[in-house]
C-alpha cells in the first residue's frame, strides 16, 4: 500500500516539473482514448453530455477559449483580437485570416454571425442548449468578413465565459443555410482534425487537418476514440490498449492503474467542477420548514466525510454553491459559518437536534431518492449514516437514471441526491441551479425565492469583480440558510494516462481542452 | 415437409406479435424518458418547453396506441425505426453490431461442442470412475462459475502475467484475422466453458439412458465393436437432447452476452440493449426483444427439423 502510494504521489509528482520543463513536442502518432459513453447527435449547440464535446471538440474552433494551461483565463480562439466597450454593452471580435473549414472553404464573420444566430434563435426543429446564457443579446452583426459585433441589451458579466464556452462550436454558415440541421448528423469545422468515421458504439477517429489555421498544429497525425465500458477502459489503459481517458478515474481505479503501469502512469488530479446536493422538496411536509431543511444540512460533517470518503470515491471536498478553489469560491472560514459547515460537530447535530424538535419532527423519517451508481449510492448511505446520527431514520431508494430525471420533473420524492456541473466556475453558470424553481429548469426543489432571484440577476449583470464577489457571497449565505438545496461534497478529478502523452491540459472540467491541437505523444517516431 | 415448415413459420407470427405487444406497452409504464437523460444530461439546461418539443418529434406525446400502431405498420413495411438516442436507423445500429455477436456465439457453441462431446461421452462411459467425477467436477464448476467472473480473471490474467489486454475495437476476420482472433477468442472461451458444461451434462446423461436401451444390448449381442455401439447407435439417439440445449443456448447468446460484452468491450447486441434500456431508448428496446424472440422461433425450428434428419423415426408429414 505504501508502495503504492509513493508510486501514485510520483506520478502525479512527475506532472508538475514537466509543466514547467518545456519538451520539444515530437509529430505524428495516434492518440488513442476511452471514452464511456455513445452521442446523441454531433451537434455541440444541442447537447451538454461530455459524450458529445470530448468527441466532436478537435473537429471545430469557437470563438474564444479558455487559454490552456491557465485555466480560467480566456484567449482568442479564431478571434485574434477583441474590445469589450466600457460600457459592457458591444464586444467586436476581429477574426484571424484565412481560417479553413475541412471543405476548404474559407471561415468568415457569416460563419460566426448564422453560428451564434443559430443558438439564440434556434430555428424549428433545432435545439439549442446555451439559449439562456445569450438572452442578452440583442444582434450579431458582421460588418465585414473577418469583424463580429455582438450589441447587447443589458451588462452580462459572464458574456465573455460564455464566449469561451466549448458548445459553440463554429460552423459553415453555406451548410446551414442548406440544412439547419447538418451538424447533428456532420461534422465539418475548422478545428486541428478533421472527421473520418464513427462507428456506433465503438469508435470515433479523426485525421490531422493540414490546413489548420494555427500553423505547426496539431502535433498528432490523428486519434481515435474507443467507446467502452466503464471496467474496460481501466484494462485497456493497463495493458497498453488506450493512451487515456478524459473524464475520470476512482481512486480505486486509478491504483489499479498505477499499479499496472508503474512509471508510465501519468496521474493527474484537480477538484472537479461537480458537485453532489442533498435537495429537499419543499413542497412536501415537513422540508416545507427551513428548521427541518436547516437541521439535516446541519447533521451533514462534510469535512469528515471528505476525509474518508475521497479515498475510496470520487466525491471530494467541502465547498459552498461555487467550486472550492475557484476565484468565486468562498474561503473555509466564511464556509464555517453556514449550517453545517462547522468543524464542531457533536454542536452542530445537538443544534440540528434542537431545531427538530422545535418543528415537531423529532422522529422523522423520510425517503432519500438516489440514482444507482456510485459516487451517488456513497453520497446516499453517507447522507443516511449522518442522519441516524441525530435520530432521523432513513429509506434509501436507488432509481435508474431516466426514474432520477422523471422524479426531479414530476416532484415526486422527499429527499433526493442531485448533482450538478458546468463547463466553467462563471457564477451564473453554476448558482442557477440554486434559484427559483419557476425561473431555473435544473432547480428541483420547487422553492420560490425572489430574494435569491434578485442576487442572482444583480450578479450577473455586475462586471465588477470585488462587487459580484459580494453579492455571490450573499447569494451563497441566503441559500445556505434557506437550504432548499444544500451542497454536500464537490467531486475529485483524477485522469490517469499514459506518460508519452504530452501537451495536454488539465482542468477542472472534463468539458474543456478537448481539442487535442497542442497533444503529442513522445516516442511517437 | 415443406407444409410442416409452412405451418411453423406461420405460428411463429402470432408469438411474435404476442412478444411485441407485451414488450410494447412494458416499456412504455417504466417512468421517465429519453428527452430529458438527452437534453438534460451533465448540466444541460434547456427549458421545459424545449423538452416538450423533442418528445412531440420523436413522437413520444401521441398516445400510447397511436405509437404502436406505426411501430406495426413499420414492422410489416420492415421499417424498424429510429433509435431515439442517435436517431440512426434502428437495422443500422443492429447492423454494426450483429457480426461480432454472431461470430461470438458460433466461436462459444463451437468450443463448447468440441468440449462437451468428447467430455459427456467419456464420463458417461466411464461412469463412477475417477474420469467420471474428475469431468463432472470440470462441468459443475462451469455451470457454478459465471462467464463475465471467468472473463475478468482471464482478463487479469493476461494483464498481470503478459501486461497485455485484448484489443478493444472489432476488427472483421476478413480484414485482419489475427486482431479478430486476439479480441474474440477470450469471450469465446469464457462463454462456451459454461456453454460445453450444460451440454456435457446433457450428453452424459443421454449416453447413460442410450446405452441402457434394448437395440445397445442386441448390437452388443451381434458383437458389434463398442466403438461402432457408441458412435452409430448410442451417440446419434444421445445427440437429440443436446441439439436442443446447442440451440437454445446459441440462441441465448444473442441478446444474453449482456455482462460479458461489459467486461470485454464488445460492441455486440448484448451491451446495445443495456445502453438502450438505460436511456429509455424504447424503439431498440422493443426491436431487439423482437430479434431475440425471432431467433428463438428460428433455432427451436431449426432444432424440430434437425430431429427429423438425426431421427428417421421422426417425420413431420
Amino acid at each position: 500500500m505504501k508502495a503504492l502510494t509513493s508510486t501514485i504521489a510520483a506520478a502525479i509528482l512527475a506532472t508538475l516539473p514537466l509543466a514547467a520543463v518545456a519538451e520539444t513536442p515530437q509529430r505524428g502518432g495516434t492518440l488513442s482514448w476511452a471514452i464511456i459513453a455513445e452521442p446523441p447527435t454531433y451537434d455541440c449547440h444541442a447537447t451538454g453530455t461530455f459524450a458529445v464535446m470530448q468527441r466532436v471538440a478537435p473537429h471545430y474552433s469557437t470563438l474564444m477559449k479558455f487559454e490552456p494551461g491557465n485555466y480560467p483565463n480566456i484567449v482568442g480562439d479564431l478571434a485574434a483580437s477583441w474590445d469589450v466597450s466600457p460600457d459592457s454593452l458591444t464586444y467586436t471580435f476581429k477574426l484571424h485570416p484565412n481560417v479553413k473549414f475541412h471543405d476548404g472553404t474559407v471561415l468568415t464573420s457569416a460563419d460566426l454571425k448564422a453560428t451564434y444566430d443559430r443558438i439564440i434563435n434556434p430555428p424549428d426543429g433545432i435545439v439549442s442548449n446555451r439559449q439562456a446564457s445569450f438572452t442578452k443579446v440583442a444582434s450579431v452583426e458582421a460588418p465585414d468578413p473577418l469583424t463580429v459585433v455582438f450589441k447587447m441589451k443589458e451588462v452580462d458579466a459572464s458574456m465573455m465565459t460564455n464566449f469561451a464556452s466549448p458548445w459553440n462550436c463554429v460552423y459553415s454558415a453555406a451548410r446551414l443555410k442548406q440544412d439547419p440541421n447538418f451538424p447533428a448528423k456532420n461534422i465539418m469545422g475548422t478545428g486541428p482534425f478533421k472527421f473520418v468515421e464513427h462507428v456506433a458504439g465503438s469508435h470515433w477517429t479523426g485525421e490531422r487537418f493540414a490546413d489548420y489555421f494555427r500553423k505547426g498544429r496539431p502535433y498528432l497525425d490523428g486519434f481515435r476514440s474507443v467507446t467502452m465500458t466503464s471496467a474496460a477502459r481501466v484494462n485497456a489503459l493497463a495493458g497498453g490498449q488506450i493512451d487515456a481517458e478524459f473524464r475520470g478515474f476512482s481512486p480505486t481505479e486509478r491504483d489499479r492503474i498505477v499499479r499496472a503501469l508503474g512509471k508510465d502512469a501519468n496521474v493527474l488530479q484537480e477538484s472537479w467542477l461537480l458537485h453532489m446536493i442533498i435537495t429537499f422538496n419543499t413542497e412536501r411536509k415537513p422540508f416545507d420548514d427551513p428548521r427541518v431543511r436547516k437541521a439535516l444540512s446541519l447533521a451533514l460533517d462534510r469535512w469528515g466525510g471528505s476525509t474518508s470518503l475521497s479515498k475510496i470515491s470520487l466525491l471530494g471536498a467541502p465547498g459552498g454553491l461555487v467550486r472550492p478553489g475557484s476565484e468565486w469560491s468562498a474561503s473555509p472560514k466564511d464556509m464555517e459559518k453556514w449550517p453545517g459547515y462547522g468543524r464542531d460537530m457533536a454542536a452542530n447535530r445537538a443544534e440540528a437536534k434542537r431545531l427538530l424538535k422545535e418543528a415537531g419532527q423529532e422522529n422523522l423519517t423520510l425517503t432519500l431518492m438516489d440514482r444507482n451508481i456510485a459516487p451517488y449510492v456513497t453520497a446516499g448511505i453517507f447522507a443516511i449514516d449522518q442522519w441516524r446520527q441525530i435520530g432521523v431514520k432513513v429509506e434509501h431508494k436507488q432509481v435508474e437514471l431516466a426514474s432520477w430525471y422523471a422524479l426531479q420533473n414530476s416532484g415526486d420524492f422527499e429527499v433526493f441526491v442531485d448533482s450538478f456541473t458546468q463547463f466553467s466556475d462563471d457564477p451564473s453558470n453554476v448558482l442557477y441551479k440554486y434559484a427559483s424553481h419557476d425561473r431555473s429548469p435544473v432547480a428541483v426543489h420547487r422553492a420560490i425565492d425572489r430574494e435569491l432571484d434578485q442576487l442572482f440577476a444583480e450578479q450577473a449583470r455586475t462586471a465588477d469583480k470585488a462587487k459580484r464577489l459580494e453579492l455571490i457571497r450573499k447569494f451563497e449565505n441566503r441559500a445556505m440558510e434557506q437550504a432548499y438545496s444544500v451542497p454536500l461534497l464537490w467531486w475529485q478529478r483524477i485522469v490517469v494516462m499514459n506518460d508519452r502523452v504530452k501537451g495536454w491540459t488539465m482542468s477542472p472540467t472534463h468539458m474543456i481542452y478537448q481539442d487535442l491541437g497542442d497533444v503529442w505523444l513522445a516516442g511517437s517516431r | 415437409m415443406l407444409r410442416y415448415i409452412a405451418k411453423r413459420i406461420f405460428l411463429m407470427v402470432p408469438t411474435l406479435l404476442g412478444v411485441a405487444v407485451l414488450t410494447f406497452f412494458m416499456l412504455r409504464v417504466v417512468p421517465g424518458d429519453i428527452v430529458e437523460i438527452k437534453l438534460r444530461g451533465d448540466g444541460g439546461t434547456v427549458t421545459q418547453e424545449v423538452i416538450e418539443r423533442e418528445r412531440e418529434r420523436l413522437g413520444l406525446n401521441k398516445p400510447v396506441v397511436v405509437q404502436f400502431g406505426d411501430w406495426m405498420k413499420g414492422l410489416v413495411t420492415l421499417d424498424f425505426g429510429t433509435s431515439m438516442w442517435t436517431g440512426r436507423a434502428v437495422i443500422d445500429e443492429i447492423g454494426v453490431r450483429i457480426g461480432l455477436t454472431l461470430q461470438v456465439a458460433v466461436m462459444a457453441a463451437v468450443i463448447s461442442v468440441l468440449i462437451a462431446l468428447p467430455l459427456g461421452t467419456i464420463s458417461a462411459l466411464f461412469r463412477d470412475t475417477w474420469i467420471d467425477y474428475g469431468v463432472r467436477i470440470v462441468t459443475i464448476a462451469g455451470l457454478a462459475v459465471p462467464s463475465f467472473w471467468l472473463g475478468m480473471l482471464m482478463i487479469m490474467g493476461l494483464l498481470t502475467f503478459f501486461a497485455w489486454s485484448p484489443p478493444v475495437t472489432y476488427t472483421p476476420f476478413t480484414e485482419d484475422p489475427i486482431a479478430n482472433m486476439s479480441q474474440l477468442i477470450w469471450p469465446a472461451l469464457a462463454v462456451g466453458y459454461r456453454y460445453s458444461a450444460v451440454v456435457a451434462r446433457m450428453v452424459r446423461s443421454s449416453i447413460i439412458e442410450v446405452m441402457k436401451e434394448d437395440y445397445i444390448r442386441t448390437a452388443r449381442a451381434k458383437g458389434v465393436y463398442e466403438r461402432l455401439v457408441v458412435g452409430r447407435h448410442a451417440m446419434r439417439n444421445a445427440l437429440l437432447p443436446a441439439i436442443t440445449v446447442v440451440g437454445l443456448e446459441f440462441a441465448f447468446l444473442i441478446g444474453g452476452l449482456v455482462v460479458t460484452e461489459q467486461v470485454f468491450n464488445l460492441n455486440g447486441i448484448g451491451r446495445l440493449f443495456v445502453e438502450a434500456v438505460g436511456r429509455n431508448d424504447f424503439i431498440i428496446v422493443q426491436t431487439l426483444v423482437l430479434l431475440i424472440a425471432v431467433m428463438f422461433t428460428v433455432v427451436n425450428l431449426v432444432i424440430d427439423l434437425l430431429y427429423g434428419v438425426l431421427d428417421p423415426r421422426i417425420r413431420y408429414a
